[in-house]
């Protein structure tokens, strides 16, 4: 019974959490190394193109919730985000005609791009703060739990409860169907693989007809889905503030790069490395041990780590070891 | 002169703003302006030098800004003696530990050949080793957290004048960019700008929670001044025989004698903040022109040609015989320490250290902003872009509203669309600094004051 109730509150605290966690981080990994395979800068905006995805989901779900238009116990905010996905689309191929494009005819060095990225970094967070405001907002509704602790317990008998939230269901199951879909347009279909040869290697992929115009335009396509979909989640299950989703931007790199940057499988998984390190290292597993083990070794301190502070600190000092020894990343990176 | 003249022009048209702010709004917030733009200065020298000196891209600028404000804590501030009582000795025998640990991890890179086996040892010692600190150092520093805890809390400085922690921050700086450089240098420029991020990020979760060292987000307040106060000045009498003096025309219009004291004294209370301010400026101006002098003088030298060729080409560099890697390491060094300085600085304007107030879009972003716009590779145009961006940041707001006033007079004041723009000014800074940023990077990617280098 101990024992069952040890790997319950695992699950609770450190399983479930991790995973949903991860699966945002991974969608927003892929974002960056979509953009650094085939337009090959990194991009210092991503947080906030994010955040501006989210912003035009949230401005949709309040329409329809203004409409009374509602799906149940599901949010409003899933029938808000394809609406979203188009002025995320929208505004970054506005963004690339006017901005990126200038230096991707002139081959600026990779540098120039990562600033000119800082100048639309800059622009997208005012753009954001002017149209909904820097607080705090939570545009969650339909039904919270899918099981609630105290039922759980009930249930089963335990004296842990494991607490199932609506978000992190729909967030795991959104993520799989997502990137799934991805992975088969990257591999199957003849656009996606024209990506690949484009990012393998620019002048045979434009020797043998490629067009790069389309690839541009597929890019930015599939990171506003991206981009709106990673940051609508982390909003629905979180919350949704400006200033929170540039500083997501820091594990998101890291989770890109630990995976290999420009290698979308690589920054997929990168994005679970992250978060389950983090928050592995940092929980206190006092409780866990008092299940495991026999009462006279129970431990006295919380058996922590590090203290949750550092959680951010977890994920940039693994990113800082894995670039020192393994630059391209665990799994080799550079190749789309 | 006639081809130093844009320059002439640039810092001309620079300073009639600040004095125009000073007119029309007041003395205060100009030299409040004018003060940040100088520590703004010294930032974007040291980014400057990294960045157009010798072609490293370094994001970790807040980093470096926090630990010369930890500098200025650690300087100024009188030790607690009782916190020392109480959790000294294991706050010792931790770093004690530490310089164990990574002599060491020397001796054993030094002593094996590279293996598996060497790697995964230096892991586990190292691993290890932060379980020991932590664990060892524990009760030292609960004991130490709880002394006072709302005044104090910590282990305090060394109780030595503030001036000092510039120099001591520059130290500290230059100490964790010799670290960082180590690592990191290594990496491609776009790497390297990343890793030097969120390294920077680690230093801010570290000086924002070891609550024994830094008070954390505690914030630790009434620094020691190198100015006077303005409390003291307001009952000195030669200040007031000097406010006197200098307001003699506006004194002597009024005839009431009560009137013409209270008229004084409201004036000796606005004298008084002006005048510190004008203390600090004298100070900062110094360290300006002192390192503008230096960095100049460097630019010119053999060293700076060398840094330039490095820059321009490392293979072909390398070839010549320069050690690429052991400069590029040096540069590091020195800009990340002049950085530091501003930290220091910075924190001595404002009498106290706020670890939660570090944050990358003002420290590092901004900071990179400036050194584009004004110019990389000139020391004059990263000044001045210290100056035009900070200017432009302080201003922005007052800036947008009269422009949305002005684009929205005929529609009445309780338009919703009118009063939401309105509400959003503050966030209008953001816009005017990307688009700032975008349309230099466009037309003039060199910056306002772009590099000029000529053979003597």
């Amino acid at each position: 019974m101990d024992f069952l109730n040890a790997i319950i509150l695992l699950l609770n605290y450190i399983f479930i959490p991790a995973l949903t966690y991860g699966s945002q981080l991974a969608l927003g990994a892929i974002f960056v190394t979509l953009i650094y395979g085939i337009l090959r800068f990194a991009n210092f905006a991503t947080g906030d193109m994010m955040s501006f995805g989210t912003m035009a989901t949230i401005l949709f779900t309040w329409y329809f919730q203004s409409l009374g238009v509602s799906l149940g116990v599901l949010p409003t905010a899933l029938l808000a985000i394809p609406f979203g996905i188009i002025f995320m689309i929208l505004y970054m191929l506005l963004i690339d005609k006017f901005v990126f494009k200038y230096y991707r005819h002139q081959k600026s060095p990779p540098v120039q791009f990562a600033m000119v990225s800082i100048g639309v970094m800059f622009v997208t967070q005012a753009v954001v703060r002017i149209i909904i405001g820097p607080s705090d907002r939570r545009f969650f509704d339909g039904e919270k739990f899918i099981i609630k602790a105290r039922e759980f317990k009930e249930m089963t008998g335990l004296n842990e409860g494991l607490a199932l939230k609506s978000t992190q269901v729909i967030t795991i199951f959104v993520t799989i169907v997502l990137v799934s879909l991805l992975f088969w347009f990257l591999n199957r279909t003849k656009t996606g693989k024209s990506m690949k040869a484009y990012s393998d290697n620019e002048d045979l992929a434009l020797l043998s007809g490629i067009d790069p115009k389309k690839i541009v335009l597929v890019t930015w396509v599939i990171a506003g889905i991206l981009a709106t979909i990673g940051g609508a989640l982390y909003g629905l299950d979180k919350s949704f503030k400006p200033f929170t989703y540039f500083n997501n931007m820091l594990p998101i790199f890291a989770a890109a790069i630990v995976g290999g940057i420009g290698n979308p499988f690589g920054a997929f998984l990168g994005g679970y490395v992250i978060a389950f390190s983090e928050i592995l290292l940092t929980y206190a597993y006092k409780k866990f041990f008092i299940y495991v083990l026999p009462e006279s070794m129970e431990p006295e301190g919380l058996v922590q780590l590090l203290s949750t502070d550092y959680k951010f600190a977890v994920s940039f000092s693994i990113l800082v070891i894995v670039l020192l020894y393994r630059p391209s990343g665990i799994f080799k990176g550079k190749v789309l | 002169m006639r081809k130093n003249l844009n320059v002439i022009a640039a810092y001309s048209i620079m300073m009639v703003l600040i004095l125009m702010v000073g007119i029309f709004q007041s003395w205060n917030i100009a030299l409040s302006i004018f003060n940040l733009c100088l520590i703004s200065a010294v930032m974007t020298m040291g980014a400057n030098i990294q960045w157009g000196y010798a072609g490293l891209i370094n994001f970790g600028i807040m980093g470096y800004t926090a630990l010369g404000g930890l500098a200025a804590v650690l300087i100024s501030v009188d030790p607690v003696q009782e916190a020392w009582r109480a959790g000294g000795f294991d706050i010792l025998m931790a770093l004690w530990l530490i310089v164990v640990m990574v002599l060491v991890i020397r001796f054993i890179l030094k002593r094996f050949e590279k293996s598996k086996i060497r790697t995964y040892s230096i892991a586990a010692i190292i691993i290890s080793g932060i379980l020991l600190i932590r664990f060892s150092a524990e009760p030292g520093i609960e004991a130490i957290e709880a002394v006072d805890p709302a005044k104090t809390g910590f282990l305090g400085g060394f109780g030595l004048p503030i001036v000092f922690s510039w120099i001591v921050g520059a130290l500290f700086a230059g100490g964790l960019a010799f670290i960082v450089g180590k690592v990191a240098l290594g990496l491609r420029a776009d790497y390297l700008a990343i890793a030097t991020l969120l390294i920077s990020e680690i230093v801010i979760a570290i000086i924002k929670h070891e609550d024994w060292l830094t008070r954390g987000v505690k914030n630790v307040i009434g620094l020691k001044r190198p100015a006077p106060y303005e409390v003291d000045l307001q009952t000195t009498d030669w200040f007031i025989k000097l406010v006197e003096k200098f307001n003699s025309g506006k004194l002597s219009v009024i005839e009431n004698l009560a009137d013409r004291q209270a008229a004084l004294n409201q004036l000796v209370i606005e004298g008084s903040s002006v005048f510190v301010k004008l203390c600090y400026s004298g100070l900062f101006l110094v360290v300006v022109i002192i390192l503008l002098i230096l960095t100049q003088k460097a630019l010119y030298s053999p060293w700076g040609r060398m840094m330039r060729a490095i820059r321009d080409n490392e293979e072909a560099a390398n070839a010549m015989g320069k050690n690429v890697v052991k400069q590029h390491l040096l540069i590091f060094i020195l800009g990340s320490a002049i950085v530091g300085i501003a930290g220091a600085m910075l924190v001595t304007q404002d009498g106290l250290f706020t670890p939660g107030s570090y944050r990358p879009m003002r420290y590092t972003f901004l900071i990179w902003v400036m050194v584009i716009v004004g110019g990389s590779g000139n020391n004059f145009g990263a000044i001045l872009g210290g100056f035009v961006v900070w200017f432009l940041w302080i201003e922005a707001a007052p800036i947008s509203l009269f422009l949305i006033n002005f684009f929205t007079a005929g529609i009445p004041e309780t338009n919703t669309l009118k009063a939401h723009l309105i509400e959003s000014v503050p966030y209008f800074r953001f816009l005017l600094m990307g688009l700032g940023l975008l349309f230099i990077m466009r037309y003039r990617p060199k910056g306002i004051l772009p590099e000029k280098i000529e053979i003597k």
